[in-house]
C-alpha cells in the first residue's frame, strides 16, 4: 500500500521501507521492540526502543488528526492485538498466526505497520510518526485516553448504524462487499491456522516416534539384533527427517500465506472501521438535514450551519475513502499475490528438499540387504 | 538301508568300466552339456524333466543331477512333522545321511534300471564336477573341463576343479570362489578325517555314512555347531559339499587301490553317494546363481551365499522332522523307478521356479521360500443385525505341490481364522512352536460394523482387520512346519469348513487377559525355575522390554495417525474456506489463483489421508502385529517353562519312589519291593523322557524365537522401504501440485 506519490515522504526522515523490527526483549510482562530505520539524509540509521504501549500511543495521534479534512475516510493500517508473554488461550485465539513461534510474526506484523503508516500520504505527515521513529526518548508512556474510535463503544454503535443505506451505490457496494470478503477471509485465516497447528502436532509426533525407536536398539553383538537396531536407527533418522520437513512446511505457511491471510484480514477490518465512520458521518449529515427541514425559522440559520459542516466534512471524508478504497484495492491484490508466491516457492523448495532426502533414505535402506 | 545295502554294489562293477567310456563320453558331450545345463536349469528346467527322463536318461544325466539333490528336501518337506531339535542336530543329520544314502541308492536304482549301463555312479561324480567347472569357468570350458577329466586321476580332479575356481580370473567368479578358496583349506582335513573311515571297510553300515558326516561337521563347524542351522549355514554348506567334493576322490583312490576287493570296494562308493548328492546340491545351485550372475553384473557376492544359505536352512531345517520322511525314504526306494522318476520330477517342480526368482529379487531374499502367497480379499458382510458377520475371500497362489492346484479361493468368516488358529496353538504351541496370532476379537469394532451404516471408522475397521488377517495367514504358510499341517491346508483348500466353536474365549479382552495370564504365569515359574540356560533368561527379558516399546510405540504412531487425519480435515475445511474467498473476490485474477488454491488444497487433503493410511497400515498395524507375536513368543516361551516342570515334577516324584524303596529296603518288605522296584523304573524312563521334552521344546522354542526375530528384521526393513517409497511418492506428487500453481500465483498481478 506504498505506491502512493514519493513527495511526502520528504516529512519523513527515514525511509519507509527500510523500518525494521529487528529484536524483541522481554522484561518481566513487558515486550520491548527495537526498531531501526535508514536516514534519508544519507548514512546512518535511527535505532530506538518502542513497547506496545508506544505503538498504540502512535496510533491514537494518527486516528485524533482533528486538522486534517477527511482523516475519518483514511484506512488506518491496523495494529496487531497486544501480545501477552504468558499468553492466556483466550489471547492466543486473538492474535492467531501472530501468536505463533517465537514472536518473529508478531514482529513481521508490527513492522509492516510500521512501514505502511510511513508510506501512507497523510499519516505519515503527522510530527508523531517521526518522533516515534527517530526520537530516543519513549513518546507514549503515559496513559492515553480513549477516544471515540475505541473498538468496544463502535461494537455498540454498529449494531444500530452498520445497516444503515448509502446514498452513494458504490459505497452501498463496497460496505456489501467488504462484509464478505472479511468474514470469508477470516475464516480462511483460522481454518489456515488450524492446519499450521496440526502441522506443528504432527511434526512433535513425529519427534516422539524418532526418539522412542532410538530406545528399541538392543545392545549386542548378534547380528540379527545388529540389523535390526540399525533399522531401527534409520527409521528414526527417516522420521526425524520428517519431522523437519513438516516444521519447515508449517513455518513456511505463517510466515508466507499465514501472514498475508491475517494482514488481509487486519486490513478488512480496518476498512470496515473507516467505512463505518463514514456511514457515521452519513447518518450525521441525514440528521442534520432533518433538522434543517423540521426547524423553526429562528434556528434554521443556525441548523443550516451544522448541516454545511457535515456536507463539507461527509465529501472530505467520502472523497479520501474513495481514494484509500481505490489504493487498497490494489495493494492488498499485490500483497495476497506476494504472499501467494512467496508460498508457493517455499513449499516447492521444502518439497523438493524433502524429496531428496526421503531419496536419499530410500536407498540407504534398499542398500541394507 | 538294508535295501542300499543290497542294491549298490549292481551298478558298481559297471561304473568301473565305465570311468574312460564316462569321460569320453562327458568329452565328447562338452559342449551339449553346457548348453544343456545352463539352458535348462536356467531357463525351462521343468519341461524337460517332466518329459523326458524317463526314455532318456543317458541323455539326461544334469537333468537328473539336478532333480536328486533337490527332490530329497522336497519330498522331506511335504512328510513334514514338527519334531526337531538341535540337539537331535547330529541325529538328524545323520538319518539324514541315511536317507540321502537311500535316496541315491534310490537314483541309481532307477538309473540303472532304466539306463542300464550308464554308470550311474560314477557318471554322477563326473558330472557334478563337470557342472562345478562348466558354469564356473564357462570361457575355458575346453581347456578347464576336459582337462582334469580326461585325466581322471582321482587327486587331479579333486584339486583341479577347486584351484579352477580359485585361480580364475574372471571377476564373477573369483567372488564365488572366495568362499570356496576359503572353504577349501578346511576340505583337506575332512577329506583325511575320511580316509581311515573308509578304510575301515565297515562299508554297509549306516553308521559308516554318519560317521562320515559326523567328522566333517565335527572338524569344520564344530566352531558353532548350534548356529550351524541358522546361524552360518554357507559355510556349513559350501563346507560340505566341498568337503565332499574332495571326498570324492579318496573312495575313487580306493577303489583302484582294491580293484580286486570289489565289493569292499562298493562300500566306498556308497559312502561317497551322500557326498555325491551334496555336491550335486552345490554343484547345481551353482550353476544357477553363477548363471545369473554374469547377467546381473553379479554384484552380490555376498548374496550368492545368502541364497545358498537360504538353500541350505529349508534343506537342513526340513529335514529334521523325521518320522514321516523317513518312511517315504525307504518306501521309494522300493517303489518302482518309473512311477518315482515322474513324481521326482514334479516335486522338483516348485523349485526351478524359486531359483528364477532368486534371479530377480535380490532384494527379498528368502521370499520365495515357500512358494506360496495368500490372500485376504472382499469382506462381505452376512446376514443382519447382531447376527451378521464379516466374510472373506481366501485365495491362495501357490506352485507347491502338495496342493491339487495352482489357485484356489474360499470364503471364510472371521471365526474360522480364530478356528484355525486354536486348533493349532493347540497342536503346536506345547512343542515350543511360535504360532502367529490372529486379529482379535474385536466386540465394539464389530458392533459398529454391524449396526453402522457405512462410515469411515467401520471401513477402516473393516480394512485394518482385513490386512491383519491376510498377513496372519501369510505368517502361518510362511512357517515351515505350520504350512504342513492338515488343518491349514484344509483351511486353505476346503470348500466347507466344519463351524469352528468357542472362539468366543478370544473375544477382545477375554486375549488379552490370556496373554497376561501367560506372561504372570510365565514370572512366577520364572522365579522358581532357576534358569539353567543364560540364553532364555536373556531372551525373556529381551522379549519383554522390546513389547513395551512396541506398544510405547504403536501409542506413537496412533497418535501420528490421529494428527495426519486432522490435518486432513483441517486441509479440507481450508480449501473450502479458499474458495469461498475466491468466490467473494471481486478481483478476476486473484479469484481465479484462489479457487486454484482450493483445489490444490482438496488434492492435498487427498495426499494427506493417503498418507494417514499408509502411516496406519505400514507402522500401526505392523507394530501391532508385532504385538500380538511377542504375546505368542511368550506363550512358546511358556510351553517350555511347563515342560520343565513337568520334568522337576517327575524327578520329584522319582526321588519320593527311591525314598519308598529304601524304606522298605529297611523295613524288609519284599513283596512290595518289587512293586516299588517297577515304578522306580516306570519313573525313570518318564524323567528321561520328560527331560529329553524339555530339551526339544527348549531348541524349538531357542530356533523359533532367531527365527522370529529374523523375520522381524527382514519384515521391517521391507515396510520401511514401502513406506518410503510411498511418501517419496506423495511428496513427489506434492512437487507437481506447487508447480503447477506458482505460475496461477505468479498470473494475478
Amino acid at each position: 500500500m506504498m505506491e502512493e506519490v514519493k513527495e511526502t515522504a520528504s516529512v519523513l526522515s527515514v525511509h519507509d521501507d527500510s523500518i525494521k523490527v529487528t529484536e524483541v526483549l522481554k522484561e518481566g510482562d513487558t515486550l520491548t521492540f527495537i526498531i531501526v530505520s535508514q536516514k534519508l539524509s544519507g548514512t546512518g540509521e535511527y535505532h530506538v526502543d518502542r513497547t506496545y504501549e508506544d505503538f498504540e500511543w502512535l496510533q491514537q495521534h494518527l486516528f485524533s488528526q482533528g486538522d486534517v479534512p477527511g482523516i475519518q475516510g483514511v484506512i488506518f493500517p491496523p495494529l496487531p492485538a497486544k501480545p501477552q508473554v504468558n499468553a492466556s488461550p483466550r489471547s492466543i485465539k486473538q492474535l492467531g498466526f501472530l501468536a505463533l513461534g517465537e514472536c518473529q510474526p508478531y514482529c513481521k506484523a508490527l513492522e509492516t505497520f510500521l512501514q505502511q503508516v510511513a508510506a501512507h500520504s497523510i499519516l505519515s505527515k503527522n510530527k508523531a510518526v517521526e518522533v516515534f521513529l527517530t526520537s530516543s526518548d519513549p513518546p507514549g508512556r503515559q496513559k492515553v485516553k480513549k477516544n471515540i474510535f475505541n473498538r468496544l463503544s463502535q461494537a455498540v454503535e454498529e449494531m444500530r448504524k452498520e445497516g444503515h443505506k448509502d446514498v452513494d451505490e458504490f459505497f452501498q457496494n463496497e460496505r456489501d462487499h467488504n462484509l464478505i470478503l472479511t468474514g470469508c477471509t477470516k475464516t480462511a485465516a483460522e481454518k489456515f491456522l488450524d492446519v499450521v497447528a496440526t502441522e506443528q502436532k504432527i511434526a512433535v509426533a513425529c519427534g516422539h516416534f524418532s526418539t522412542a525407536l532410538h530406545l528399541c536398539v538392543e545392545p549386542g553383538e548378534d547380528p540379527d539384533k545388529q540389523a535390526f537396531s540399525r533399522v531401527c536407527v534409520k527409521l528414526s533418522e527417516v522420521f526425524e527427517s520428517i519431522k523437519k520437513n513438516m516444521t519447515s512446511v508449517a513455518e513456511n505457511n505463517v510466515n508466507t500465506l499465514g501472514l498475508g491471510l491475517d494482514l488481509e484480514s487486519r486490513y478488512q477490518e480496518a476498512e470496515r472501521e473507516m467505512l463505518f465512520r463514514r456511514t457515521c458521518k452519513l447518518v450525521e449529515l441525514e440528521n442534520a438535514q432533518r433538522n434543517v427541514e423540521k426547524a423553526k425559522p429562528v434556528k434554521k440559520a443556525a441548523m443550516e450551519e451544522v448541516k454545511k459542516a457535515a456536507e463539507t466534512e461527509f465529501e472530505h471524508t467520502s472523497g479520501v475513502a474513495k481514494q484509500e478504497i481505490a489504493r487498497f484495492q490494489g495493494a492488498r491484490v499485490e500483497m495476497l499475490q506476494q504472499a501467494l508466491v512467496g508460498w508457493c516457492e517455499k513449499q516447492l523448495l521444502t518439497a523438493k528438499e524433502s524429496a531428496d532426502q526421503f531419496n536419499q533414505h530410500l536407498e540407504v535402506f534398499r542398500g541394507m540387504a | 538301508m538294508a535295501t542300499s545295502s543290497e542294491r549298490s554294489p549292481p551298478p558298481f562293477p559297471d561304473s568301473e568300466d565305465q570311468d574312460v567310456l564316462d569321460a569320453e563320453e562327458v568329452r565328447g558331450r562338452d559342449s551339449d552339456e553346457d548348453e544343456d545345463l545352463f539352458g535348462s536349469t536356467s531357463t525351462s528346467p521343468v519341461t524337460e524333466m517332466d518329459t523326458t527322463p524317463t526314455s532318456d536318461v543317458s541323455m539326461k544325466p544334469p537333468s537328473d543331477i539336478m532333480n536328486d539333490p533337490l527332490i530329497e528336501p522336497m519330498s522331506s518337506q511335504t512328510g513334514n512333522k514338527p519334531a526337531s531339535e538341535p540337539s537331535d542336530d547330529f541325529f538328524d543329520l545323520t538319518n539324514n545321511v541315511s536317507v540321502v544314502a537311500a535316496a541315491a541308492t534310490k537314483s541309481d536304482d532307477f538309473v540303472d534300471i532304466l539306463g542300464s549301463e550308464t554308470g550311474a555312479q560314477r557318471g554322477e561324480v563326473v558330472k557334478a564336477d563337470v557342472t562345478v567347472e562348466a558354469t564356473i569357468d564357462r570361457s575355458e570350458v575346453t581347456a578347464g573341463v576336459i582337462d582334469p577329466l580326461s585325466q581322471q586321476e582321482a587327486k587331479q580332479t579333486s584339486t583341479a576343479p577347486v584351484i579352477d575356481l580359485s585361480g580364475d580370473s574372471q571377476p564373477v567368479t573369483s567372488k564365488i570362489a572366495d568362499p570356496l578358496v576359503a572353504l577349501f583349506s578346511d576340505a583337506p582335513p575332512a577329506a583325511e578325517a575320511k580316509k581311515p573311515s573308509s578304510a575301515n571297510v565297515d562299508l554297509f553300515d549306516d553308521e559308516e555314512g554318519s560317521d562320515i558326516f559326523a567328522e566333517p561337521l565335527q572338524t569344520k563347524p564344530a566352531k558353532q555347531p548350534q548356529k550351524s542351522l541358522f546361524g552360518e549355514p554357507d559355510e556349513d554348506v559350501f563346507g560340505e559339499p566341498l568337503g565332499a567334493i574332495s571326498k570324492k576322490p579318496v573312495p575313487k583312490e580306493l577303489k583302484e587301490k582294491s580293484v580286486t576287493t570289489k565289493v569292499t570296494a562298493g562300500g566306498p562308493l556308497q559312502d561317497s553317494k551322500p557326498a555325491d548328492i551334496f555336491s550335486q546340491a552345490a554343484a547345481s545351485t551353482p550353476s544357477v546363481t553363477s548363471t545369473v550372475n554374469p547377467k546381473t553384473n553379479g554384484v552380490h557376492s555376498e548374496e550368492d551365499g545368502d541364497i545358498f544359505a537360504a538353500e541350505a536352512t529349508v534343506e537342513l531345517s526340513l529335514d529334521s522332522p523325521r518320522n514321516e520322511r523317513k518312511k517315504e525314504a525307504t518306501a521309494k526306494p522300493s517303489a518302482p523307478a518309473p512311477t518315482s522318476l515322474p513324481a521326482a520330477a514334479s516335486l522338483a517342480k516348485p523349485q526351478p521356479p524359486a531359483l528364477e526368482e532368486l534371479e530377480e529379487e535380490e532384494e527379498e531374499e528368502e521370499e520365495d521360500k515357500f512358494d506360496i502367497f495368500v490372500s485376504v480379499k472382499d469382506p462381505e458382510k452376512i446376514g443382519d443385525g447382531m447376527n451378521a458377520y464379516m466374510a472373506y475371500k481366501v485365495s491362495t497362489q501357490t506352485t507347491l505341490p502338495m496342493f491339487r492346484n495352482k489357485t484356489f479361493t474360499v470364503r471364510r468368516r472371521f471365526s474360522d481364522f480364530l478356528g484355525l488358529y486354536e486348533k493349532l496353538s493347540e497342536k503346536h504351541g506345547p512343542n515350543g512352536f511360535i504360532v502367529p496370532p490372529p486379529p482379535e476379537k474385536s466386540l465394539l469394532g464389530m458392533t459398529k460394523v454391524k449396526v453402522g451404516k457405512e462410515d469411515s471408522s467401520s471401513t477402516d475397521f473393516v480394512e485394518r482387520r482385513r490386512g491383519a488377517l491376510e498377513r496372519y495367514l501369510q505368517r502361518v504358510v510362511n512357517h515351515p512346519s505350520l504350512l504342513q499341517d492338515p488343518d491349514v491346508r484344509e483351511f486353505l483348500e476346503r470348500e466347507e469348513l466344519p463351524r469352528a466353536v468357542s472362539t468366543q474365549a478370544l473375544s477382545g479382552a477375554g486375549f488379552l487377559k490370556m496373554i497376561n495370564k501367560a506372561t504372570d504365569a510365565v514370572s512366577k515359574m520364572t522365579i522358581k525355575m532357576n534358569e539353567s540356560d543364560v540364553w532364555f533368561e536373556e531372551k525373556l527379558q529381551e522379549v519383554e522390554s522390546a513389547d513395551q516399546q512396541f506398544r510405547k510405540l504403536h501409542a506413537l504412531v496412533e497418535s501420528l495417525v490421529v494428527h495426519r487425519k486432522e490435518l486432513s480435515l483441517n486441509t479440507a475445511s481450508f480449501a473450502k474456506s479458499a474458495a469461498m474467498l475466491g468466490s467473494a473476490e471481486d478481483n478476476t485474477a486473484l479469484s481465479r489463483a484462489l479457487s486454484q488454491l482450493a483445489e490444490v488444497e482438496d488434492k492435498m487433503e487427498q495426499l494427506h489421508q493417503e498418507q494417514a493410511a499408509s502411516d496406519t497400515f505400514t507402522f500401526a498395524e505392523m507394530i501391532a502385529d508385532y504385538i500380538r507375536l511377542l504375546g505368542a513368543v511368550r506363550g512358546s516361551f511358556d510351553h517350555r517353562m511347563k515342560a520343565w516342570q513337568r520334568w522337576q515334577d517327575a524327578q520329584s516324584m522319582l526321588q519320593k519312589k527311591r525314598e519308598t524303596e529304601a524304606k522298605l529296603l529297611w523295613a524288609n518288605k519284599p513283596d512290595k519291593l518289587q512293586l516299588a522296584k517297577e515304578e522306580i523304573a516306570e519313573w525313570e524312563a518318564k524323567v528321561t523322557q520328560y527331560e529329553r521334552d524339555f530339551e526339544r521344546v527348549s531348541a524349538t522354542v531357542r530356533k523359533e524365537v532367531i527365527r522370529f526375530e529374523r523375520e522381524k528384521t527382514k519384515n521391517c526393513k521391507r515396510q520401511v522401504i514401502t513406506y518410503l517409497e510411498c511418501l517419496l511418492q506423495s511428496q513427489q506428487q506434492l512437487i507437481k501440485y506447487w508447480e503447477a500453481f506458482l505460475p496461477e500465483a505468479k498470473a494475478i498481478a
